[in-house]
């Protein structure tokens, strides 16, 4: 028996373009991980404005997309978009349902990943926003055990979304380590969807074929958990050695012990085989025994950002820019605006780069610089004050001052700390419910 | 030996978690990932990226899929929802490490299989 996971979004914002291509090539599992860790600090700025929000508000999309496969019975939907409100996620998803007029659709919803109640005991910041722990398979598992056609989570760990199903199908022990392993590699080769198929690839991306339809991934996988990582045969991008192992690398940190909640995988043990063809094999991950306990993360408020960005023209595009800046930094300064944090960028001039750029030399000149101002302050009100001092370089600034665009500098915005923590597991498991709701 | 820009001669991802900034680096056959075992070091990386990496740089291998892995600390301005920086992810760090110049056996010159550019616009 051969489980095919198809991976349908690697963040709050991906589009679901490529979700037809991905559904009608046939996959047994959908599944979408929609939250990064800066996701649910915009999932929080939601809730603070209205407490029936705080889940991506685009999931009722990927459902309606998905609807005619849930129906038949080809595929089920597993996602974490439920973010830090899986309950009005949940809601959310049973009405998307109704309307596309599906019926005796079995929907779960997984709570208990919040943490905040035991903020105290946990010893976390009184004025925590969010603190979620990464919760792992288990609660995916027995969602789909009994029986549910979709199921809604909030801090699943990502690669967990796609080792639930695998356990659920093949029936792996909790402690069978090489096979959890190996379901956490796929999972992490799915779960930011073009990353693995010519996306963000360092390599010649310009021979990715038929860019403008980049497939999203598929894994093909075995009851030992080795899996081929492909994509729709339709569809563009490229699945090849290069691309698989760019992504299997991607945020891991120490690769010989990548920690899961649910086991401890060595990516350096496995292997990975070009078939050709759009097709990787993956094979041979080892694991190790599953932390005592789960990581969280908690948010804290940090102050408030503003920015400014000043376009300029050769001759001197450069020094022209900073002039600029410097000009807005001493007025505010000289206005005694308490700003707690300057940070300058010059696009066109090393603005990404910083001191690993080369020195520049006469004759590289670029045509133009944009200077880039941001500022942190601890009040909304005090950032906007610095921006009052912009307006006078319009006519009273260095030459060949340019906007960048229509779009013009936004509202102070708020800056939000986030640390991870640590957790021990019973304390969360005990929190933890899955509630099925048939529509 | 011959000196070789690592744009060259590997690939590179970075990404991020928290305030740290994670990137890959990967090297095209064993002669490569040898070369860049010895050149590219923790210490080299910590120093290439100056200011804009203000804590430790810890090194790991992955053999199996000839790569390097950097997880840089206090890389990222307090991490991605509290920095001021544009790239508050990181993921233009590994493009900056592609800037670095190492010296290699000639021969891992001659065979480096990243000189191709895109058409030009």
């Amino acid at each position: 028996m051969t489980v095919r996971l198809g991976g349908g979004q690697g963040f709050y914002g991906d589009g679901h373009g490529p979700l037809p291509d991905l559904l009608a090539d046939g996959i047994d599992y959908l599944v979408c991980e929609a939250l990064a860790e800066l996701t649910l600090a915009i999932l929080q700025k939601d809730r603070q404005r209205d407490e029936s929000l705080g889940y991506t508000r685009d999931l009722p999309l990927y459902l309606a997309q998905a609807a005619p496969y849930l129906a038949d019975g080809r595929t089920r939907f597993i996602t974490n978009a439920g973010g830090i409100n899986p309950i009005a996620a949940g809601r959310a998803v049973v009405a998307a349902a109704r309307q596309a007029g599906l019926t005796g659709l079995k929907v779960a919803t997984v709570v208990g990943d919040d943490v905040r109640p035991q903020a105290q005991t946990l010893g976390l910041p009184p004025d925590a926003l969010f603190a979620n722990a990464y919760i792992g398979a288990r609660p995916i598992v027995e969602a789909l055990d009994r029986g549910a056609t979709v199921v809604i989570t909030g801090r699943v760990a990502d690669a967990s979304l796609f080792v639930a199903p695998l356990v659920h199908e093949f029936g792996w022990a909790w402690d069978d380590w090489d096979r959890l392993a190996a379901g956490v590699v796929v999972g992490h080769l799915l779960e930011c969807s073009g990353q693995v198929t010519g996306g963000n690839y360092s390599g010649p991306w310009w021979e990715n074929p038929d860019p403008l339809r980049v497939g999203f991934p598929i894994a093909e996988v075995e009851p030992d958990g080795s899996a081929v990582i492909t994509k729709p045969v339709v569809s563009g991008g490229m699945v090849t050695f290069d691309t698989v192992r760019e992504q299997l690398l991607y945020e891991v940190h120490d690769p010989v012990r990548y920690l899961n909640p649910d086991v401890v995988a060595d990516f350096t043990s496995l292997s990975l085989v070009d078939d050709g063809g759009d097709r990787v094999t993956v094979s041979g991950t080892r694991g190790a025994a599953a932390p005592g306990q789960y990581k969280g993360l908690v948010c804290t408020p940090a102050g408030w950002a503003g920015e400014a960005r000043l376009a300029y023209s050769w001759p001197d595009a450069e020094a022209k820019a900073r002039a600029a800046l410097r000009f807005v930094r001493e007025r505010a300064v000289g206005a005694g605006v308490p700003v707690e944090e300057w940070h300058e960028e010059y696009f066109g001039a090393g603005a990404f780069g910083g001191p690993t750029v080369p020195d520049r030399h006469p004759g590289c000149e670029p045509p133009e610089v944009i200077g880039r101002l941001a500022w942190r302050t601890a009040t909304p009100e005090a950032a906007g004050l610095v921006s009052r001092e912009i307006g006078v370089l319009g006519l009273s600034g260095p030459p060949t001052i340019a906007s960048t665009g229509r779009g013009r500098d936004g509202k102070p915005s708020q800056l939000l700390a986030v640390e991870p923590f640590y957790v021990d597991k019973a304390v969360v498991d005990a929190q933890v419910r899955v509630q099925v709701e048939e529509v | 030996m011959a000196r070789i820009q690592l744009r060259d001669l590997c690939g590179a991802r970075s990404g991020d978690k928290g305030d740290i900034s994670d990137l890959s680096l990967f090297a095209d056959d064993e002669a490569a990932y040898e070369a860049i075992v010895r050149e590219v070091t923790a210490e080299r990386v910590k120093a290439h990226f100056g200011e804009l990496v203000r804590g430790e740089v810890e090194r790991y291998e992955a053999r199996n899929v000839l790569a390097l892995k950097f997880v840089m600390h206090e890389a990222l301005g307090g991490g991605a929802p509290r920095s001021l920086r544009s790239d508050n992810l990181g993921k233009t760090h590994g493009a900056s490490l592609l800037r670095m110049e190492i010296d290699v056996p000639d021969e891992v010159a001659a065979t480096a299989r990243r000189r191709a550019r895109p058409p030009r616009p």
